[in-house]
């Protein structure tokens, strides 16, 4: 990843108040789980935080078929068939966890939903550090259900984020520490996250 | 103040006026630093607290916790859930406050009345809150030692100590003889007061040897100008090659019927027997005991006894505890000069006086001669305070006498009869206090006890002689857990009246070279003094 350009990830494809659908440009080109991802209103930046990724046929009634029989390898099976990637689509799903509005950063949902067709890029090393000044958006990784497992969001992204910090260890401590505050009555929670993300 | 010095502990959580507050440990400060007896301070919205640390426990938020215990091999897990889910608390019991406002810095800390608001902060004290409750080192304060694991000098007003009674306890060999030089010290280099020190082992006034079997100076060493060596036993000084000044002897009819009701148990006498004492006083008046030993003939006796209504059995009871005084060699029928006028010319003259028992270390020869001196010259300071009272003019010097042993005097059975009770209760009246030391302070009476008013307590661990020693303190559970962990050797608790909190201490050292020179006060000093006095005379 770049530090100096923002990489350009997808378009968002539907939204409500906590998270909006992206489809990814190039098939397979879904940022990592637990990235930094943004989009812009007009005037909001959204922050969000990648928490699920499909590749699904463009129509919801046609599943692929399998096609492979004759083919060597797998990737022999797209070079044959070069429909298939107009065909299928990439698609991640972001949880809003913050945005900002002017010059401020606000660690909590913004006022409105992101608008449909808006561009989602993968936040810069800066913007990263910046967000993760302050834990407080473990709160809302950890209070909302989703299809994927909590402990699974929320080490993959400490995870992503430390990445943006020369002494990973420190800044994993800290993230530990507050989540050691957060899940208090839970211990066996707390200790599935730290064996996630430990080094 | 200085920031660097400052270390954060944590934040009160929770706590009482009467139990002292609960303190969670930030993650930053380790557990295992934390040591009962250190010295802590609050910042409260309004004021600040003093207090000492007097537990420290851990915690953790979950109890499954405990249960099953996380992988600490990892530090990084190890990392995150210390202070977060596991943590420490410390108990502090605050004990003086500093409110912001100007009378109160001049009053100086206060004795606690409520507790720091919640979440206020706890550091550690720093050099500069200990000089701001014990002052500093100068004309009256004494430096005696450190606060546990600090480096400030720990001062102690010597004028405040010698306004009542103090008490050294401790078990044997944890310093109590070493501290108490130290405290003479102390009084002879300020000059608040003249000592009297009954040396039963004769350790304060000529060296004697460490337990490292190092040579030890004591006071006539140190201040041969001020310091002078009595003895009992001249050949035992002479041995030791100690300069005395004075031997003591005692004549017969300097002993009195008070001495003897002392002596009641050591010398295995009935009560009638006693009461028999006096009734031969009456009789035949100062001479008693001489007259008393030399009655031999039986018919003589006999009558005596029917003229005084003495039972036989009474009678040769008495007689067999008057053999026993008679034996003591420093007795004499009649002593050529006044051992008490002696003393007190002394005192008067500023001079200490150090009395060694040399080899007559028994009890009797010490309980006698302690009281039979410490009556009298009692007595004539009595006299001269009221008359100082009465004329408006200066009081006597106040006098300290040390005792050892002190249970043998202080013990609930003789301490209502013993001047040593009575100096105890009524004490500072007439500017005669005592220092007592003693080994088991359960055996002293409890109202004298109560009335000693700087207590310097060592390691003790018979559960009685703790409590008798914090009888009546505020925050006795609290202390007596501090006193419990001393250090078996060269580490107290000092509290009471001097003190304006109690705290644990490591009394200075005492013993080398260099040591001494602190104690002697410098050349330039005397000087000063010596002019000061001059001038005092001079213009009256």
């Amino acid at each position: 990843m770049s530090t100096d350009e923002v990489q350009r990830v997808g378009e968002v494809v539907e939204a409500s108040t906590t998270d909006f659908v992206a489809q990814c440009y190039e098939l397979y080109q879904t940022p990592p789980l637990g990235s930094l991802v943004k989009t812009m209103d007009l005037t909001v930046e959204l922050y969000g935080i990648v928490y699920n990724a499909t590749t699904t046929s463009i129509e919801p009634g046609r599943r692929p078929i399998a096609r492979g029989r004759d083919e060597a390898s797998d990737d022999e099976i797209y070079r044959s068939n070069p429909q298939l990637l107009k065909l299928l689509r990439s698609e991640f799903s972001a949880l809003v966890v913050g945005h900002r509005q002017g010059d401020i950063l606000y660690r909590y949902l913004p006022p409105k939903p992101a608008r449909i067709h808006s561009f989602v890029y993968l936040c810069s090393t800066e913007e990263v550090k910046e967000f993760s000044q302050s834990f407080d958006f473990l709160n809302m990784l950890i209070n909302t259900h989703l299809p994927v497992s909590t402990d699974e969001l929320v080490a993959a992204c400490l995870r992503q984020m430390s990445q943006a910090y020369e002494d990973r260890h420190a800044f994993l401590v800290a993230a530990g520490k507050e989540l050691a505050i957060l899940l208090g009555g839970e211990f066996n929670q707390l200790k599935s996250i730290l064996g996630r993300i430990r080094q | 103040m200085n920031q660097e010095n400052i270390q954060r502990l944590g934040i009160v959580v929770s706590g009482s006026l009467n139990k002292g507050v609960e303190v969670r440990l930030d993650s930053s400060a380790s557990v295992e630093d934390m040591v009962v007896g250190r010295y802590v301070t609050i910042e409260g919205q309004k004021r600040r607290f003093f207090g000492m640390i007097t537990d420290v426990s851990l915690g953790v938020i979950d109890q499954k916790l405990t249960l099953t215990p996380p992988d600490v091999s990892n530090p990084f897990i190890a990392e995150v859930i210390a202070g977060t889910a596991t943590y420490g608390t410390l108990h502090i019991l605050p004990m003086l406050t500093i409110s912001g406002d100007v009378a109160s810095l001049i009053e100086g800390p206060q004795p606690v009345k409520t507790v720091p608001s919640h979440f206020s902060t706890v550091n550690l004290a720093s050099d500069r809150d200990i000089e701001l409750v014990f002052g500093k080192e100068d004309k009256e304060r004494f430096w005696i030692g450190n606060p546990l694991d600090m480096e400030t000098k720990l001062c102690l007003s010597m004028e405040k100590l010698v306004e009542r009674s103090s008490g050294v306890f401790g078990k044997s060999g944890t310093g109590k003889t070493f501290f108490t030089r130290q405290l003479l010290i102390g009084t002879l280099q300020k000059g608040k007061a003249a000592n009297l020190i009954f040396d039963m082992n004769s350790e304060y006034g000529w060296e004697s040897t460490s337990e490292q079997g190092r040579n030890v100076k004591a006071l006539k060493q140190l201040f041969p100008s001020r310091v002078a060596v009595f003895t009992l036993d001249e050949e035992s000084s002479r041995r030791r090659r100690v300069s005395t000044d004075f031997v003591v002897r005692i004549g017969y009819d300097e002993i009195e019927p008070e001495d003897m009701v002392l002596l009641r148990q050591t010398l295995n006498l009935t009560e009638p027997a006693v009461e028999a004492v006096y009734q031969i006083y009456r009789r035949f008046g100062r001479n008693w005991l001489q007259e008393a030993s030399e009655l031999k003939d039986p018919d003589q006796i006999k009558e005596l006894l029917k003229e005084l209504g003495i039972h036989e059995s009474t009678y040769q009871n008495l007689q067999r505890g008057l053999a026993t005084i008679r034996r003591l060699p420093f007795l004499l029928p009649h002593s050529p000069d006044n051992a008490v006028s002696c003393v007190l010319d002394y005192l008067d003259r500023g001079i200490n006086v150090v009395l060694e028992f040399g080899r007559y270390k028994d009890v009797a020869s010490y309980v006698l001669v302690a009281n039979l001196l410490t009556r009298r010259i009692y007595a004539q300071y009595q006299k001269r305070t009221e008359k100082a009272m009465a004329e408006d003019t200066v009081k006597p010097q106040p006098l300290v006498i040390t005792i050892e042993e002190a249970h043998k005097f202080l013990n609930p059975e003789v301490a209502s009869q013993t001047i040593f009770g009575t100096i105890a209760r009524e004490m500072r009246k007439y500017n005669v206090t005592l220092l007592v030391i003693d080994q088991r302070p359960s055996g002293i009476d409890e109202e004298v006890m109560s009335q000693i008013g700087t207590k310097i307590a060592f390691l003790l661990d018979n559960e009685r002689d703790i409590d008798s020693v914090l009888a009546g303190v505020s925050g006795k559970g609290e202390l007596k857990s501090v006193l419990a962990k001393l250090a078996s050797k060269q580490q107290a608790l000092i509290f009471g009246h001097a003190v304006p909190m109690p705290v644990a201490f490591q009394p200075r050292e005492y013993g080398s070279a260099e040591s001494y020179k602190h104690f002697i006060p410098s050349a330039e000093t005397e000087i000063e003094k010596q002019a000061e006095k001059d001038i005092e005379e001079l213009w009256g």
